[in-house]
C-alpha cells in the first residue's frame, strides 16, 4: 500500500473539511442564538449554484463567493422572518428551506449543467514547506479559504467566551428571558447571528462549487453535507475550535471512498464505503446524544424554542 | 364575597418627615384578553422605604411591577418618577431610570459565573471580557451593600438564596435606585428569608426604595413601611406603619372575606400501618440520591416531609408510586410489597398520586375533565364515557371545580381547578380503593380561595382514615397539617418532630442542614 495515497486522503479530508467548518460554524452560531436552522443543505445547495453562476458571468472568483454568501444570508433571512418574528415552528421552516432550496438550485443550475468555472482557486505556495514530507501536503497545500477558515474558527471561539457580544450571545441560546429583562432584544441578536450564519453557511457552499467541484451536479454537489455539517455541531458540542478536529475526521471518511477506489482496494464494495461518512455521523450522534452525554453540555438551553414575552 | 372593595383604612401615619417620592403610578389602567389585570390603580413609593403590595395571585400584583420597570406599558395612567414623567417603552428604559425588577423565576443564565450574569447587558462594558477586573469591580458592588458572593462561582452550582443574592446585586450593579422584589421569600428557608431581611434594610438604608410583592401576611407586616392592597385588579386598601397591622384585616382586604386557613389537627386515633418504607436508599451515577429512609404512615395520618427543593422529595414520592425501583430497601403499600413492581402494582394496592408537576406528570392537558378521569378508571379497549360522566359531574361539584362542564379541557383550567381536578382524580379511587395518598406542592402557585379548598380535601381525606404523605417546600403549609414531620435534607431523614410540638427555628435549621439531631 502507498503511503502517498493516505497523505493524499488526508489533505483532501483538510479540504473538505474546509465548507464543513464554514457550514457547521454558521449553524453553530445560529443554534447558540438559540435558533435551529435545518436548512443547511437547501441553504449550501442554492448559494453553490449562486456563487457558480455569479463567478462565471463575472469571471471572478471572489464575486462568486460574495454572491454566494449574501444568498445563504438571504435564505437565512427567510428563516429568520418566519420563525424570529412570526414564531413559525424551527424545524418546519429549516426543513421547507431544504426543499425550496433544492429546488431552487436545481432550477438555477439548469443553464450550468456540464459547464465548469473558468477560474478556480489556486493553493497558496509556502515555498520549501510544501515539500516537508507528510506534513507539506496536508498542512501547507491549501488555498487562503481553508486558512482563514480554521482562524476564522479559532477567532469564533475567542468571540463566544471572551467578548461581551459572545457573552450576549451565548445568554440569548440558553435563557432568552433574561437578555430580555436586561432590555436587549432577543429578536435582534436571534436574526442577526441566523443571519450571519447563513452567510457562513452560504460561503462555504460557495467555496465548496468553486474550488473543489468545478462543476454543477446538481444535488450531488452537496451530498449531503449540510446534514453532516448539522452533526458536527453536536460532536464538537458547540465548540468552534472542536469543530476543526471534527470536520477533518469526517471530512477523511468522505474522502476514504475515493481513495480507496483509486488503489483498486475492492474487497470492500465502494457502495459501502460511501456509506461511510453517513454511518459515522449515525454512530456519532446516537453515541453522543444520549442522556448525560459531555457533550450536550455545551447544547444552548433554549434551541429550538421560539421567545415569547410571559404575559400573565 | 362581602362588599368591600375601595376601602380605605387609615393606619397610624407615617413618621412625620416624609422622604420624597421616589417613583408613583397614577390610574394605572391593564388589559390582557379578557382579563382587566389593573384597573386605574394608584401607587408610590418613597425613597428609603418599603412599600408592599400585597395581594392573592391574579390580583395584579405583578402586572403592576412589570409596567413600573417598563417589562409592560399600561393601557391608560402615567408613571412620575422624582416628580417627572417618564414612560418606559422597555425593562432597559426602566434601568435607565434606575428601577429594576428582581423576578420571582430569577433571570439569570445558570451556565455563567455570577459577575458574567451581573454584567450581561450592561452598557459600560468593553468589547473584550477582562475576568479579573469585572470580578472584582461586581465584588466591590455585592460588599458596599454587606451581600457577601463570589463573583466567579457559577450560578447553577449557588443555592436559591444565593441566587437571589446575585439578583439584587445585579440590579445595585446597575444602579438601581427602585428594586421591585416580586415574591421574593417564595423560594426562600426561614433563615434565608431573615438574610434577605437584613439586606433589604441595608438598601433602604442607603437611600434606596424597595417594592415587595407578596401574598404572605406575616413577613409583609414584618418588613414594610407602607402597603398596598391589590384585589381583581383593584386597589382595596392602604395601610402604614411597620408593625401595627391587624394582619386579619389585611386578609380580608385581600379576600375580601374572611379566610380561616389554618385546619383542625384533630387528635384522630391513627390506626394500622399502611405505608412502610424500610432503608431505602436510591444511588444516581454514585451520588447518593435518597439514603437509608425508614418510616411509616398510618391510616388516618398524615405524615409531612419539610425540606428545601432538590433534596430528595420528588425522588422519594416517584419511588413510593413505583415510578423508580430504589437500589437498596423495600416499600409496602397496604401489607403489599410493592418495590420493583412498578406504579400499576402500587396503584391496585390503593396508591393515589398527586405529583408535583400537575400539568406534566397529573394531567393530560389537551384531554377533557372527563377523558383524564378515565385515565385511572376505564380498563376496556373501548372508552365508555357515558357511564363515567355522572361522577365527573358529581366530582366537579363536590370538589368544587370552576369548569363549564366535565368536557372542558384540562390546559384552559386555572392552577387551582386543575389541582383540584387531579386531587379528585386520585381522591375518588380508580383500579383500587385509595388508601394511601402521595402529595407533592397541593397549593403551590394556588390563590388563597383555592389553597383553602385543598387544604380542606386533604383534611376530608384525613378523617376519612386515608393515610396521607405530604410533600411540601412550603413549610407553613406542613406546620399547619401534618401529624407528623420529616424533614429531608440531601436525600436523609434529618429531623423528626410531631405536627403540635414543630418548631418553626428547628425544623428550619434542619432542612438547611444545620441540624443533625435524629439522623438516620
Amino acid at each position: 500500500m502507498n503511503s502517498n495515497i493516505w497523505v493524499l486522503t488526508s489533505a483532501n479530508a483538510v479540504t473538505i473539511a474546509t465548507t464543513l467548518i464554514l457550514a457547521a460554524l454558521g449553524a453553530l452560531f445560529t443554534e447558540r442564538a438559540g435558533v435551529l436552522n435545518l436548512g443547511v443543505e437547501g441553504i449550501l445547495l442554492t448559494s453553490a449554484i449562486s456563487s457558480f453562476l455569479a463567478a462565471d458571468s463575472s469571471g471572478s472568483i471572489w464575486v462568486g463567493l460574495a454572491v454566494g454568501a449574501a444568498v445563504g444570508a438571504l435564505l437565512a433571512g427567510v428563516h429568520a422572518t418566519l420563525t424570529v418574528v412570526l414564531r413559525a415552528n424551527q424545524i418546519v421552516s429549516g426543513l421547507a428551506l431544504v426543499i425550496f432550496g433544492t429546488g431552487l438550485a436545481n432550477f438555477l443550475g439548469k443553464p450550468a449543467e456540464g459547464k465548469t468555472v473558468a477560474t478556480i482557486i489556486k493553493p497558496m505556495t509556502f515555498g520549501p514547506l510544501t515539500r516537508i514530507p507528510v506534513l507539506g501536503p496536508i498542512v501547507f497545500e491549501h488555498d487562503i479559504i481553508t486558512y482563514g477558515t480554521i482562524a476564522l474558527a479559532i477567532g469564533s471561539a475567542w468571540y463566544l467566551f471572551r467578548t461581551r457580544p459572545g457573552l450576549e450571545l451565548r445568554a440569548v441560546g440558553d435563557d432568552p428571558a433574561t437578555v430580555d429583562a436586561q432590555g436587549l432584544s432577543v429578536a435582534r441578536i436571534r436574526i442577526r447571528y441566523t443571519l450571519l450564519g447563513g452567510a457562513l453557511i452560504g460561503l462555504g457552499g460557495s467555496w465548496l462549487m468553486l474550488a473543489q467541484s468545478a462543476a454543477w451536479h446538481q444535488a450531488a454537489t452537496t451530498n449531503g453535507i449540510g446534514w453532516i455539517a448539522l452533526a458536527l455541531v453536536v460532536f464538537a458540542g458547540w465548540h468552534p475550535v472542536r469543530l476543526i478536529f471534527g470536520a477533518v475526521l469526517f471530512g477523511f471518511c468522505l474522502r476514504l471512498p475515493f481513495t480507496l477506489q483509486a488503489e483498486q482496494i475492492t474487497f470492500i464494495p465502494s457502495a459501502f464505503m460511501q456509506m461511510l461518512p453517513y454511518v459515522a455521523t449515525l454512530i456519532a450522534l446516537i453515541a453522543l446524544s444520549r442522556p448525560g452525554s459531555k457533550n450536550l453540555r455545551g447544547a444552548p438551553k433554549s434551541l429550538g424554542n421560539p421567545f415569547v414575552r410571559d404575559e400573565r | 364575597m362581602t362588599n368591600t372593595s375601595h376601602e380605605v383604612v387609615k393606619g397610624p401615619h407615617h413618621s412625620g418627615d416624609a422622604a420624597p417620592i421616589a417613583l408613583s403610578a397614577h390610574s394605572i389602567t391593564k388589559r390582557f384578553p379578557g382579563v382587566l389585570a389593573n384597573d386605574s390603580v394608584d401607587f408610590d413609593v418613597r425613597t428609603g422605604e418599603v412599600h408592599t403590595l400585597l395581594g392573592e395571585n391574579g390580583a395584579g400584583k405583578s402586572t403592576l411591577a412589570a409596567m413600573l420597570c417598563g417589562l409592560y406599558q399600561p393601557d391608560s395612567g402615567y408613571l412620575l418618577r422624582n416628580g417627572q414623567q417618564i414612560s418606559l417603552s422597555s425593562p432597559r428604559a426602566g434601568l435607565q431610570h434606575g428601577i429594576a425588577m428582581v423576578h420571582q423565576h430569577f433571570r439569570l443564565v445558570e451556565r455563567f459565573s455570577v459577575a458574567e450574569n451581573v454584567v450581561l447587558g450592561s452598557r459600560n462594558l468593553s468589547f473584550t471580557l477582562n475576568r479579573k477586573s469585572i470580578d472584582e469591580k461586581v465584588a466591590a458592588v455585592a460588599e458596599s451593600y454587606g451581600l457577601p458572593i463570589d463573583p466567579s462561582a457559577i450560578v447553577g452550582d449557588l443555592s436559591v438564596g444565593q441566587r437571589q443574592r446575585v439578583e439584587i446585586v445585579k440590579a445595585l450593579y446597575q444602579g438601581a435606585e427602585i428594586l421591585l422584589l416580586d415574591e421574593p421569600t417564595a423560594v426562600l428557608v426561614p433563615a434565608e428569608v431573615e438574610k434577605l431581611f437584613e439586606n433589604v434594610h441595608a438598601m433602604t438604608a442607603a437611600g434606596k426604595s424597595i417594592v415587595f410583592i407578596s401574598h404572605k401576611l406575616g413577613e409583609v407586616v414584618e418588613i414594610s413601611d407602607r402597603v398596598t392592597v391589590l384585589r381583581g385588579g383593584r386597589v382595596t386598601g392602604h395601610v402604614s406603619g411597620r408593625g401595627s397591622t391587624d394582619t386579619k384585616e389585611l386578609a380580608r382586604l385581600m379576600v375580601g372575606r374572611d379566610i380561616n386557613l389554618s385546619t383542625q389537627r384533630a387528635s384522630h386515633a391513627t390506626g394500622h400501618e399502611v405505608l412502610q418504607i424500610r432503608e431505602v436508599s436510591l444511588k444516581s451515577e454514585g451520588v447518593d440520591i435518597l439514603s437509608h429512609i425508614t418510616f411509616n404512615v398510618h391510616e388516618g395520618e398524615m405524615v409531612g416531609i419539610a425540606g428545601v427543593a432538590g433534596n430528595g422529595q420528588r425522588e422519594l414520592a416517584d419511588t413510593i408510586a413505583g415510578l423508580i425501583s430504589p437500589t437498596t430497601g423495600t416499600i409496602s403499600i397496604g401489607g403489599n410489597m410493592t418495590t420493583d413492581r412498578g406504579p400499576i402494582a402500587a396503584r391496585e394496592h390503593g396508591l393515589a398520586y398527586v405529583p408535583e408537576d400537575r400539568l406534566g406528570m397529573g394531567l393530560v392537558p389537551s384531554m377533557s375533565i372527563l377523558d383524564n378521569l378515565l385515565l385511572t378508571r376505564d380498563r376496556h379497549i373501548v372508552v365508555d364515557r357515558a357511564s363515567v360522566r355522572p361522577e365527573a359531574n358529581r366530582l366537579i361539584e363536590q370538589f368544587e371545580i370552576k369548569a363549564n362542564d366535565a368536557d372542558h379541557v384540562a390546559r384552559k383550567l386555572s392552577g387551582g381547578n386543575a389541582q383540584k381536578v387531579l386531587l379528585a382524580r386520585e381522591l375518588s379511587g380508580g383500579r383500587a380503593a385509595t388508601k394511601l395518598l402521595v402529595v407533592c406542592s397541593p397549593t403551590r402557585g394556588l390563590d388563597v380561595g383555592a389553597i383553602e379548598t385543598v387544604r380542606r380535601l386533604l383534611d376530608d381525606a384525613r378523617s376519612a382514615g386515608q393515610a396521607i404523605l405530604l410533600i411540601s417546600e412550603d413549610l407553613d403549609e406542613i406546620m399547619s397539617l401534618a401529624d407528623r414531620i420529616l424533614v429531608l435534607y440531601r436525600g436523609a431523614i434529618v429531623h423528626e418532630t410531631k405536627g403540635e410540638a414543630a418548631q418553626l427555628a428547628t425544623v428550619g435549621a434542619a432542612m438547611a442542614g444545620l441540624n443533625t439531631e435524629g439522623a438516620a
